[in-house]
């Protein structure tokens, strides 16, 4: 059912834990949908100098999270934000069709991570 | 690693006995058995073999047998052909929140055609009160079917008081007995059953056939069309084969049933008690005081189902989830929601069906990696506290 590069994520995951005083928090989906993604960002210079996550969900959600996370890491929030679930699903060799849904939730948790950030800086501003 | 199949109520391995007796019936044996010849003659004494066990098993007349391919074509024969049949006395039929997608699509099939469904609830612990029952039987109820045990928590339904319900009030009662065959104490007689779903596969036997027990004189049509085998009540070639393997896989299981039930509740028990002391936050699901004998169903919080699997996949262990992920849905598990358990909570639940093959080690082994698995989810969690 599910490709190596996941089953590797999902038995490896990168990036698991919390980031104490992160400058971005994203919060998606939710327990009675059966898939929560929380993901930490720090920003440093424009670029995201750490990414964390954890994750309630399954095999997919687990991975896309973790492969989001690498492929975020030391990126310009710009480009970090034109990081689509199709481009994590790819990166994971693909993902079965009634999973894709969960690349969705990873690119998301992201947008809203730096989404969060930027407000936080305005705030201050 | 050790390899443990722990998802015996999605199937069971094909017993060496029930296979050596159908090769046969694969081989030399090949004939059709409503030819007139001697190939057909042979086939045909093996079939009505196979029924003559079955029914007895049952405590029923061996005419009263008749074999379809497998368990939910058995339950849409019985709803089906029941509503049909007696449309014109009343479009109104009975049935449980928790019963198999077989059962509750078939009704919901026919609530599409006009016929109107009521669905009886059940309590936090997925049990049916009868009294529920009495009181929705109205003068135009043509059919109750309620299942003997819940394939997901293992849960038993007072299936003689149900039986004797419907009987006083006139109206056939369809039960699928798939799960149970062989396994609790099941009569068509002394539980007051008119018509009753079995299958093969879920008893060491073959897949692709089961069985659906008619009461004479019960009023239905055929579903399907053709010749007139099974006394037209569904044509097609009979599949001696796996009729032969039905009965000598029923009789196996039958002839063991209370020492296998009292093995399987013993290790089952074992293993509700060790997952329970060794981790923390994790919930029963269903009966815990009538249910089949090898069949746990519990939720781990703060964990998904899908994800538990894939873990204990990796580990050589082998069971099943209630969650949305594994159900191919948006939705988990029909039956825990309808038991009021949280969404969350259904989609943490795994199902742990023992069967022939469990043993101790395999249990002590499950209760040495689960622990461990589920440990690791929780970190990763943000549903945990950390």
């Amino acid at each position: 059912m599910y490709s190596e590069k996941v089953m590797e994520h999902f038995t490896n995951p990168r990036n698991v834990g919390e980031i104490e005083n992160a400058d971005g928090v994203g919060l998606v989906g939710n327990p009675v949908c059966g898939d929560v993604m929380k993901l930490f960002i720090k920003v440093e210079d424009g670029k995201i100098a750490d990414v964390k996550f954890k994750t309630f969900g399954c095999g997919a959600a687990i991975a896309t999270s973790s492969m989001v996370t690498e492929m975020v890491k030391g990126k310009t929030l710009e480009e970090a934000l034109a990081i689509s679930n199709k481009a994590v699903a790819e990166a994971l060799d693909g993902l079965p069709p009634n999973k894709m849904h969960c690349s969705n939730l990873a690119a998301d948790a992201l947008h809203k991570a730096i989404e969060d950030y930027r407000d936080k800086v305005k705030t201050k501003a | 690693m050790m390899k443990v199949y722990l998802d015996h109520n999605a199937t069971t391995p094909l017993d060496p006995q029930v296979l050596e007796a159908m090769m046969p019936y694969l081989r030399e044996e090949f004939g059709n058995a409503s030819s007139i010849h001697q190939w057909g003659r042979r086939a045909r004494a093996a079939l009505e073999d196979s029924r003559v066990k079955i029914a007895a098993l049952l405590g029923a007349d061996k005419d009263c047998v008749v074999f379809t391919g497998g368990g939910t074509e058995a339950d849409n024969l019985a709803i089906k052909g029941v509503a049909w049949a007696n449309q014109d006395k009343g479009r109104h039929i009975v049935t449980s929140t928790v019963e198999h997608h077989a059962v509750l699509h078939t009704c919901e099939f026919l609530a599409k055609q006009g016929f109107e469904i009521t669905f009886l609830p059940v309590d936090g612990k997925g049990r049916l009160d009868p009294e529920d029952l009495r009181k929705a039987i109205r003068p135009d109820t043509i059919l109750v079917t309620l299942m003997h045990a819940n394939n997901e928590t293992g849960a038993l339904f007072p299936l003689r008081e149900i039986g004797q319900i419907a009987k006083e009030k006139k109206v056939p009662f369809h039960t699928d007995a798939i799960q149970t065959f062989c396994k609790v104490p099941l009569n068509v007689e002394e539980d007051h059953v008119d018509l009753l779903s079995l299958s093969a596969h879920k008893i060491y036997g073959p897949k692709g056939v089961g069985a659906l027990y008619i009461r004479k004189g019960t009023k239905m049509v055929a579903t399907l069309h053709g010749g007139s085998q099974e006394r037209k009540r569904r044509p097609g070639t009979e599949n001696v084969a796996g009729a032969v393997g039905f009965s000598r896989a029923a009789e196996l299981l039958f002839a063991d049933r209370e020492k296998e039930g009292n093995r399987l509740s013993t290790l089952r028990d074992q293993l509700q008690r060790g997952l329970m002391e060794k981790i923390p936050q994790v919930l029963l699901n269903g009966d815990p005081d009538h249910r089949l004998p090898g069949t746990l169903n519990m939720s781990f919080e703060f964990v998904e189902g899908e994800s538990l699997i894939l873990s204990l996949d990796m580990e050589g262990i082998a069971v099943s989830s209630g969650s949305a992920c594994t159900s191919g849905s948006l939705e988990p598990s029909h039956v825990l929601l309808a038991m009021g358990i949280p969404h969350e909570v259904c989609h943490g639940s795994l199902r742990f069906s023992l069967g022939r093959g469990t043993t101790k080690e395999q249990i002590d082994y499950v209760l040495e990696v689960l622990p461990r698995i589920v440990a690791r989810l929780r970190a990763m969690s943000p549903l945990a506290q950390t």
